[in-house]
């Protein structure tokens, strides 16, 4: 017998079952269609203004730096901005992200790179599929168009999300994803971002920027 | 003992009759704490009796020795068979009864229901005066600083533990000084202090640190055992700290030497 | 057995970390840091207790169909272009991972933080084979160079100070300048996170455990800090994922309802840095990602323990909150206990997996103070699980004599209340004689292990129902 067969049948002899039984597949298949939600915090349960305001006070508090901006237009000048504040170099990397694209990055002194991070660059630009409010996370998905080496390699990371992209919650994130990608499918990596990169494992003493970005800075996009 | 006035839609304490779990180690090594516990009891208008016991069976239990814990069991709620509620000085031979005589007879059709039927009228001495019986004032007074460790069992499966305090706060003269991580054992865990000395001696020692620094020069737990595992530390190093059950203090029974300290001469 | 236990020598284990002054020193870090953090962010969120039950109901649930939901979750991996690769145990899951190193030509191979790959001794077994494993964690990476095992299954170094650290790396980065500064905290890390971005990039192949295994989508889960095990599955051609059975879950929103646990218990965090879930390789279009996305599912004892008590262990989601509670994992550090998992969920899980017979002592040497499973975040009952390896042990007599001939002698008394009256009354009362004068003992019999750092204290002399009977007569 195969180590996957013999496997499966251990557990159906443990659990006493043979794996056949109608009833029982009918309720493993049912909660892979349904997908139900559990319990959902009351917290992130808030819209509008108070969801901005819910999920710029948790980015803060994961460490992570946050700004608004009220068109896209406005974004190459706050990026700009931002690494000038922190006397970071003028370069800047991103994927082919339409949305950032589209945005006028010639206004800016800033020296732009595209595609994916081979682990020389400092700074880089992606945009978020969404935002927790929840928790101040980021919701990254893969592609060429935001590669998932930019949310990792370069020391600062700039991560672009639209207001109305930032979810009270996680499940209403996954809901999306159903919706984008198709039930059951998913992109090939999905990053949930909740500050900069850090490490307590000298002396349980809190360090930033441990293999992943030491600063992770939010532009959300109000329009 | 003056018995709380919004206590109304409580139990009428004299109507009741109370079986004592006097618990092995308060039987053979601290009497004085059964007798404090009867008297809060009694002053509380209950009717108290002792049946012929000798343990809840704990040591077994935790020894992995099912056969002999269930002997022991069975003979507990035979003996305590009729009385309105057992109440016991100790979280732990108290928990033993509630949280484990049940799923000590999980698979046994006969003894479960009487086994349940036992844990729903067990009660640790403090939650028993304050839950069930409405009281929060004691007539006793104690001049000086105390300090308070919760015992795990009567902490986490009794959910004991505003109860000593409540009562505490109303003895004359007693000020309650917490000590930091008063929720974390002391290191007895019964056989454990002998099997595992040097671990057990470890965590007594940390627990010790806490206890000095409140400088209470008394401390209180409801728990024999703990209190024989931090008294036995506090005597060994020289620490001038007593140690009693909080029974002793809130029925102004403090007499007897602390736990761990000689007789005085005079009364010798 | 893969990884050599030194369980049996828990004892042996204990009084030397007890005496360790490095150790002690360090110790005190997970006393303060961890328990504080957990308990606020604990308060942050009014659901946490019902989010305790949700994540226990999942896992109750996931356990009681593991079969359908694994065949539901391998299903998706291959329809994503991914393979699974089932190991009934240690051996097999190293012979997997070793073919799928060589298949991949690799010479180096990155790792982000497993306990299932310690487990299976993965490390030991590449390095024999002449692949050089790297690990990536900054706690891992310190104890590789110590050959070590973890210490603490989220903070793997928790045992070391930073002067330690700092020795070992002065010992291990013999290319970087002697007299450079590495007294703070800091700079050795950022020594670490510049030698391992070049081990990154160079790596062949990445190894990574998960934290959950999403059945809905055939995706892997892995929840981290640092950032190492995003760098390591995406930067080399090749992703392995280590796995046991019991990761999967059900869908994308069971994992969330766990992850709203997990990190509150572990880290204090509302939530880790990275979440990161993936499914198979990279796309047609993808400008990054591994070319190969290989899973490969470990029973190793898993399915052994469904349908047992013991089954409850496989709800476990690996937060550390039971050995960052537990007052002997606090005296001992994580060592002691001799083998991959430590603390109050090692205690119970080891014996599963390496006979009782091994590690009988960790499921004894508890207090029973039930602080581990007031905080697990999966209700697991960590003292009763325990207790039922302490059963299991006396029904085999694997107790020691000595002790089981005490509890003999002392049960047949508790068993008959007239003669134990009798016998306790006479001994208690030349007990109380004995200890009169100092109202204590500094030696007893057969109990060194109390008397040698303590006083046993003297009993009053009178038993209560000696003196209940002398006072009140005919009453019982």
């Amino acid at each position: 017998m195969s180590a996957r067969d013999d496997i499966l049948s251990n557990i159906r002899r443990s659990l006493g079952v043979t794996g056949r039984e109608t009833i029982r597949t009918q309720i493993a298949e049912e909660r892979l269609e349904r997908a139900p939600k559990g319990l959902i915090p009351a917290r992130g349960q808030v819209s509008g203004e108070e969801r901005i305001a819910l999920f710029k006070a948790q980015v803060e508090s994961s460490l992570a730096t946050v700004t608004e901006v009220s068109s896209p237009a406005d974004v190459p000048q706050s990026v700009a901005s931002f690494l000038r504040d922190h006397n970071l170099p003028a370069t800047l990397r991103m994927g082919a992200d339409l949305r950032l694209k589209a945005m006028p990055w010639g206004e800016t002194s800033l020296e732009i790179s595209h595609g994916p991070s081979a682990g020389k660059d400092l700074n880089a630009v992606s945009h978020a599929y969404g935002g927790v409010a929840e928790t101040g996370s980021l919701v990254m998905i893969s592609g060429p168009e935001n590669p998932s080496t930019l949310n990792f390699l370069p020391d600062n990371h700039i991560i672009v999300v639209s207001a109305k992209d930032i979810a009270g919650d996680y499940e209403a994130v996954w809901s999306k994803v159903r919706f984008t990608f198709g039930k059951g499918s998913m992109p090939r990596t999905v990053n949930w971002i909740t500050g900069p990169s850090r490490s307590g494992d000298i002396e349980q003493t809190l360090l930033l920027g441990a293999h992943g970005p030491r600063r992770v800075h939010v532009v959300i996009v109000r329009d | 003992m003056t018995q709380d006035s919004t206590s109304k839609s409580r139990q009428e304490p004299r109507d009741l009759r109370i079986g004592l779990f006097v618990t092995c180690l308060v039987d053979l090594m601290r009497p004085s704490i059964g007798f404090a516990a009867v008297k809060l009891l009694e002053d509380a208008g209950c009717r108290v009796e002792a049946p012929s016991q000798t343990c809840c069976g704990q040591p077994a239990f935790n020894s992995g020795d099912r056969a002999t814990t269930r002997a022991i069991a069975e003979q507990v709620i035979e003996a305590f068979r009729g009385y309105d509620y057992v109440v016991a000085p100790s979280g732990s031979c108290a928990g033993m009864i509630k949280a484990h005589y049940p799923e000590l007879f999980d698979d046994d059709p006969n003894w479960r229901p009487k086994a349940e039927e036992l844990a729903a009228r067990t009660y640790e001495l403090t939650s028993f005066l304050v839950d069930v019986l409405g009281v929060t004032k004691v007539g006793a007074a104690f001049e000086g600083e105390v300090t308070y460790h919760d015992s795990c069992s009567g902490l986490r499966e009794l959910g004991v533990k505003s109860q000593p305090r409540t009562l505490l706060s109303s003895v004359q003269g007693l000020t309650l000084v917490e000590m930091t991580d008063s929720d974390v054992c002391c290191g007895f865990g019964g056989t454990f202090a002998v099997k595992y000395g040097d671990i057990s001696a470890a965590i007594v020692e940390a627990k010790e640190k806490n206890i000095e620094a409140t400088g209470a020069p008394t401390l209180l737990a409801g728990d024999l055992g703990c209190l024989m595992n931090m008294a036995g530390k506090l005597t060994r190093d020289g620490k001038p700290v007593a140690v009693r059950h909080v029974a002793e203090v809130l029925a102004g029974m403090t007499d007897e030497p602390p736990i761990g300290a000689a007789k005085p001469q005079a009364a010798t | 057995m893969s990884v050599h236990s030194t369980s049996p020598q828990f004892k042996e284990n204990a009084a030397r970390a007890l005496s360790d002054t490095q150790l002690q020193r360090a110790l005190g870090n997970v006393k303060q840091g961890f328990i504080d953090k957990r308990r606020k962010a604990v308060e942050n969120l009014p659901e946490f207790e019902a989010l305790r039950d949700s994540a226990r109901d999942i896992k109750n649930h996931t356990l009681r169909h593991l079969d359908l939901y694994l065949e539901a979750y391998e299903a998706k991996v291959k329809a994503s272009g991914g393979q699974v690769h089932f190991a009934r145990d240690a051996e097999e899951a190293r012979a997997i991972v070793l073919s799928l190193c060589r298949e991949a030509n690799a010479r180096t191979v990155t790792k982000g933080k497993s306990m299932i790959a310690e487990e299976i001794g993965i490390n030991e077994h590449l390095e024999a084979n002449g692949v050089t494993p790297i690990e990536t964690d900054l706690g891992e990476y310190i104890i590789q160079l110590r050959h070590e095992l973890p210490s603490h299954i989220i903070a793997p170094a928790v045992h070391l100070n930073a002067s330690q650290v700092e020795q070992d790396f002065r010992r291990v980065h013999k290319d970087l300048d002697p007299n450079r500064d590495l007294s703070q905290p800091v700079q050795l890390l950022t020594e670490a996170r510049t030698v391992l971005r070049e081990r990154f990039l160079a790596a062949d192949v990445g190894i990574t455990g998960a934290n959950f295994l999403v059945a809905e989508t055939g995706t892997s889960v892995i929840v981290t800090n640092e950032g190492n095990g995003d760098l390591t599955q995406i930067l080399p051609k090749t992703h392995i994922v280590l796995a046991s059975i019991e990761k999967v879950v059900p869908t994308l929103e069971d994992v969330s309802q766990i992850l709203r646990v997990l990190a509150r218990s572990a880290t204090g965090q509302e939530m880790s840095v990275y979440t990161t879930f993936s499914t198979g390789p990279r796309r047609s279009s993808d400008a990054d990602g591994p070319e190969n996305y290989h899973v490969v599912l470990i029973d190793n004892g898993r399915s052994a323990m469904l349908g047992t008590s013991f089954e409850e262990m496989l709800r476990c989601i690996r937060c550390g909150a039971c050995m960052n509670h537990c007052p002997i994992y606090h005296a001992v550090g994580g060592h002691a206990y001799g083998w991959v998992y430590p603390g109050p969920m090692g205690a119970v899980l080891t014996p599963s997996l390496i006979g009782v017979d091994q590690a009988g002592h960790l499921p004894n040497a508890s207090t029973f103070c039930g602080r581990c499973e007031s905080v697990c975040p999966v209700r697991i009952p960590l003292p009763k699980l325990m207790r039922h390896w302490r059963d299991r042990e006396f029904e085999h007599h694997l107790s020691p004599a000595t002790f089981r001939s005490g509890l003999a002698f002392w049960g047949f008394f508790a068993k008959r209340p007239a003669l134990y009256r009798l016998v306790t009354r006479a001994a208690m009362a030349s007990l109380g004689w004995a200890g009169r004068s100092k109202g204590r003992f500094n030696w007893l019999p057969l109990a060194k292990g109390w008397t040698k750092s303590r006083d046993f204290p003297a009993p009053q002399g009178e038993t209560f129902q000696a003196r209940w009977k002398r006072e009140r007569g005919n009453n019982a």
